[in-house]
This record gives structure tokens, C-alpha cells and sequence, in this order.
């Protein structure tokens, strides 16, 4: 694997989580729990869109002059490298929030690190990102505790929650060939060193919360490397894709 | 401007000799241009068509995100998707500040919530029309917001100081909101074949409804004389459709797109185009509840609220246990 190959593969992953968890909260436009979470949800989603069209500007640059769009809406399911925690279903608002909280602790962490990569390109969409995720993990954690320590049913939802995302987890941490490459020219950390960082973090959060970590540490995997989507990721790009898809050339 | 037909409370204009002191004194400050704020005295009739006018504006922006919304998912670039959210975000915050004005006129967010959900107020009949193809975002943004901003542009002088204040915020993202959608549009009309005819169906759709926003002709206008006495309406409903019609003309004019009115034609005795009303029978059946989207759009919004108590209940009770504790730890 080559050096450009490896930072593709990397952009990729970043700009991809940063595109399908953008196109998932923007799904709750117009039916959230309070006008207020309407605006926040919304917001969030913009932030990430912006970070998807930093990171996919990026990647396309390297990929042969694409631009974010042709990577966004021209991709098959096999060739996105998201995770897959950002593309499971929003399911109730407690299991958005607790996704975007459990990717919002990573996202953060991950961040923090790459504003000192040896890429000044990666090094300054980071800085910029950085600022807008901090704000996320604040309003996300907050959101968790709130409900995690609200009535009987917040709380038992939010638990739910956690056990059903809990084994989407630890593929955030995993590495391969890539990262390795990547950690050797010094552009991004290693993956697993961000986890104790990680581990702390939300349990601090989700014990105020008064919410209870699954024991297990089983995860699923497949998203970050395209080995194996879930069944959920065809049905999103369906629809994010199809005006491209069914006019192609068209410019809009 | 998103309110329609608002029933204006009380029994018509009152001559100063009818009036008590205190009408007089209120009068006066209205006819002197000075603002009515929340504490000072104002006729229960006053308050009560505000109550209405500016909750049927709020609760407009809230249900036009559904429309909107509706494409954010299919959007075609990144670059609309990131546009659209903002907007759609922009009407969200409209939404607040419109409930927060409200509310100092004594009625909490939650009661006229509820009164929306269960149909006692009304939302602009604009919404009722679906969005079916992504020029209709282009057009939403131009003609539903152009239709808008001929209405608050001038409601920034309106009385009522908070109305007043909310609307000259909202009128400066507003009118953002029309040049993004001009240019989604501009975009469509310029472009394929396909994304042509997209843009003219949008705007044979959209074209009647969006002259329908300024309400019933002025004829069948019962309610105006008296909103227009305490300056809570400046305009005519055909004064302000006429503006909208000469301003329009022109720009579809520009995009190559054909307006679906035969009769259409500049009256240089008048200095205005001549132009066909709406079907005033369509307008009342989709005020009535009869309108494509009138149930979906209702039924989207209860289900938003009903989903979402557990998630204001538990917020709720946080916040209440926090201060508990704190209050413990003093």
C-alpha cells in the first residue's frame, strides 16, 4: 500500500462517518421531542456536513481530482468506510443521542490528536472540526445524562440504548494496514491508543447518567474497511444518491 | 408572512367617542407610532388577535419544516443538503422567537402548542401543498418566502414591540432564504432538459397556492379594518398580492419559466400586471382541512409531540433533581 493510498483510505473513513451520521440526523428534521432539539439535531447535522465536505474535498483531491460530491453520490455501499455505529438507524430520540454520544467521545478524542498530525491538510480540518465537536460531545453528554438520570421510562429507554449500540463500539478502535502506515508517517495516532482516553470519558459521563456499560466487549466490524456494511447502509444511500443516480451529469 | 384569515376579536373599529379613556390613550400611542410592550395596557381584543396572528405565524414555520424536511434527505449536492439544513434550521429559530413573543402576551408555548394539535389554530395554508420534486425547494425559497417577505417586511413596524423586534430578525434571514432559493431554482431552469421541467411543475403547482398566502381578496376580507386600525396589519391582502405578482413576473420571466395564467398581462393604465385570482374555493377547502397534505401534516406533528414527551418528561425531572441536590448541598 502506498502512502497516498493509505491517507485515501483514512480521508475516506473520516469524511464517510462524518457524511452518513450527518444524513442520519438530519433525517429527524421537523419531528423532534422539542423545537428546541429540532435546532440542535439540525445544527449538528450542518457541522457535520461541512466536515464531510473537508475530509471528501480532501480525499477527492488525492483520488485523481473527484470532487466531495462524486464521492459522496457516486459510491457504492462496498466502497464507503464509515463505521458502522453511524449507520444504524435513528430508532427512538434516546438511541440518537446516545449514538451521537458515543461517537461524539471518539470523534472528539480523534480529533484532538490529529490537529498535531505531521498533514498540515489533516492538521487544519481538525482544528476547524474540533471546535464544532467539542460543543457536540457537550450538548450529547448532556442529553444523556438528562434522560439517563430523568423518569423511570428516559432512563430504562437510554439503557436500551446503550445495549443495543454498545458492540458498534469498538470498531472505532480497531486498526489494519492502514492505520499502520498512517501512524508511521506520523499523520494519524493508533487507533486502540485512544481508548483508555475513550473508556474514560464515558464513564464518567454515562455513570452520571446512572446508566450501566455492557460487560461485553464483543464488536461488530466491517464498516471502516467495507468488508461488511450493514443491511441499512444501501437503503440510505438509495435515497441520499438518487437524484445523481437518476439524472446523471446534471449539475444542481 | 405565514398568517391568514386571522379573525381579528371585538366588533369592528370603534369611534373615538366610543371609545373609554383608556382605548383613547392606547390609540394614541398606536396612531403616534410608539410601541405597545408586553406590561403596558392593551385592549383583551388586541391581545387576543395578536395571540392568534403571531401563533398562527409560529406555528407556520414549525409545520414548514415537514416540506422542506422532506428533502433534506435527497438533497443533490453537499453543498444544497448543507443549505437547506441551515434554512430549515433559520425557520426552527423563526418558530422560537415567534413562541417566545407570544409568550408575553400570557400564553406558554406548550398551550398554543396544543392548540395547534388538535386544529384550534391554524398554520398557513401553504404548507398543505406537498414538495414532489427538488426544483420545489428552489421555489419554496422564492415564491413561498418572496410571499412572505412582502407581508414582514412592512410587519417590522408593526405595534406590538416584541412582534415587531422578532420580525426584523427573521425578515433579514428571510430574505436569504429567497435569493437561495431563486438561485436553486435559476439553477433548474438552466439546466437539463429533465431538471427544466422540474422547474416549470414546480412552479405550475406552487404558483396558486403561493398567491392564496396573502389571503381572501380584499372584498371577503371581513377582519382587516380593525388590525389595520392598531397597526398589526399595514397592508392589504391584494395590495400586498399585487406587489408580489409585479415583483415575480419579471424574475420568471428571466428563469424562461411560464406563469399558469393565460390572462396575465402588464396593464399599462395601471402600472401593474392584470392577473387571475386563485380558486377561492380550493383556498377555503385546504383552510377547512381538505387540503393534499392537511392530515399527513398534522399527523407528522402529533406524533412528533406524542414520541417526544418521555424526552421532555425526563429532561424534566433531571432538572428538577439537580436543583434538589443543589439545594441539599447549600
Amino acid at each position: 500500500m502506498t502512502r497516498d493510498e493509505a491517507i485515501l483510505q483514512f480521508l475516506l473513513r473520516m469524511g464517510d462517518n462524518t457524511l452518513i451520521l450527518g444524513h442520519r440526523v438530519s433525517e429527524w428534521c421537523g419531528h423532534a421531542p422539542v423545537l428546541e432539539e429540532d435546532i440542535a439535531l439540525a445544527n449538528t447535522a450542518l457541522d457535520l456536513i461541512g466536515q464531510t465536505q473537508m475530509w471528501l474535498g480532501l480525499a477527492g483531491d488525492i483520488d485523481g481530482g473527484k470532487s466531495a460530491d462524486d464521492l459522496a453520490f457516486l459510491r457504492d455501499a462496498w466502497d464507503f468506510r464509515n463505521v458502522l455505529l453511524v449507520e444504524v438507524p435513528n430508532g427512538d430520540f434516546g438511541r440518537t443521542l446516545m449514538r451521537q454520544f458515543l461517537f461524539d467521545a471518539w470523534h472528539s478524542i480523534m480529533l484532538g490528536r490529529l490537529m498535531k498530525s505531521s498533514d498540515e491538510r489533516v492538521a487544519a480540518i481538525a482544528a476547524k472540526a474540533s471546535k464544532e465537536v467539542t460543543y457536540h460531545l457537550e450538548r450529547s453528554g448532556d442529553t444523556v445524562v438528562g434522560l439517563g438520570d430523568g423518569t423511570e421510562e428516559s432512563h430504562a429507554r437510554m439503557q436500551e440504548a446503550l445495549d443495543y449500540l454498545w458492540p458498534y463500539v469498538g470498531e472505532m478502535f480497531a486498526s489494519d494496514d492502514v492505520d499502520a502506515e498512517m501512524v508511521a508517517a506520523g499523520i494519524t495516532p493508533n487507533p486502540a491508543s485512544l481508548r483508555a482516553e475513550y473508556d474514560a470519558l464515558i464513564m464518567r459521563v454515562l455513570s452520571e447518567a446512572t446508566l450501566t456499560i455492557p460487560e461485553s466487549r464483543f464488536a461488530h466490524k466491517g464498516g471502516r474497511d467495507g468488508r461488511m456494511h450493514t443491511e441499512h447502509l444501501g437503503h440510505l444511500l438509495t435515497q441520499m444518491q438518487w437524484l445523481q443516480r437518476a439524472y446523471p451529469g446534471a449539475s444542481w | 408572512m405565514y398568517a391568514q384569515m386571522i379573525k381579528t376579536a371585538g366588533t369592528g373599529v370603534k369611534s373615538r367617542e366610543e371609545m373609554t379613556e383608556q382605548e383613547r390613550a392606547f390609540q394614541d400611542k398606536i396612531d403616534a407610532d410608539i410601541k405597545i410592550e408586553p406590561k403596558d395596557w392593551m385592549p383583551d381584543d388586541y391581545r387576543a388577535t395578536l395571540i392568534r396572528q403571531i401563533g398562527q405565524h409560529a406555528h407556520s414555520e414549525i409545520v414548514g419544516q415537514l416540506p422542506e424536511g422532506n428533502w433534506i434527505t435527497r438533497a443533490p449536492t453537499l453543498e444544497r443538503k448543507a443549505i437547506l439544513l441551515a434554512k430549515v434550521q433559520d425557520e426552527a429559530g423563526h418558530g422560537l422567537y415567534l413562541y417566545c413573543a407570544a409568550e408575553t402576551l400570557g400564553v406558554s408555548r406548550d398551550e398554543i402548542t396544543e392548540m395547534l394539535l388538535d386544529g384550534r389554530m391554524k398554520y398557513s395554508s401553504i404548507f398543505n401543498y406537498p414538495t414532489l420534486n427538488w426544483a420545489d425547494i428552489g421555489a419554496v425559497g422564492w415564491l413561498v418566502d418572496g410571499a412572505a417577505i412582502m407581508n414582514q417586511v412592512p410587519l417590522q413596524r408593526t405595534s406590538f414591540g416584541p412582534y415587531s423586534r422578532a420580525m426584523i430578525r427573521i425578515c433579514k434571514e428571510e430574505s436569504f432564504h429567497q435569493r437561495q432559493g431563486y438561485d436553486a431554482i435559476r439553477k433548474m431552469a438552466e439546466g437539463t432538459p429533465e431538471q427544466r421541467r422540474m422547474a416549470q411543475d414546480a412552479m405550475n403547482r406552487l404558483w396558486y397556492p403561493s398567491l392564496m398566502m396573502f389571503g381572501p381578496s380584499d372584498k371577503e376580507s371581513v377582519h382587516s379594518a380593525q388590525s389595520m386600525a392598531w397597526k398589526i396589519k399595514i397592508n392589504t391582502n391584494d395590495e400586498l398580492r399585487q406587489k408580489f405578482v409585479d415583483q415575480t413576473v419579471p424574475q420568471a420571466e428571466y428563469l424562461g419559466l411560464s406563469i399558469p395564467d393565460p390572462d396575465l398581462k402588464w396593464n399599462e393604465a395601471r402600472g401593474h400586471y392584470d392577473y387571475t385570482d386563485p380558486d377561492w374555493s380550493e383556498f377555503f377547502d385546504v383552510i377547512k382541512g381538505n387540503g393534499p397534505c392537511n392530515v399527513d401534516r398534522l399527523a407528522a406533528r402529533n406524533k412528533a409531540w406524542d414520541d417526544g414527551k418521555w424526552v421532555r418528561d425526563g429532561l424534566l425531572a433531571h432538572a428538577r433533581k439537580k436543583r434538589t441536590r443543589n439545594l441539599a448541598a447549600e
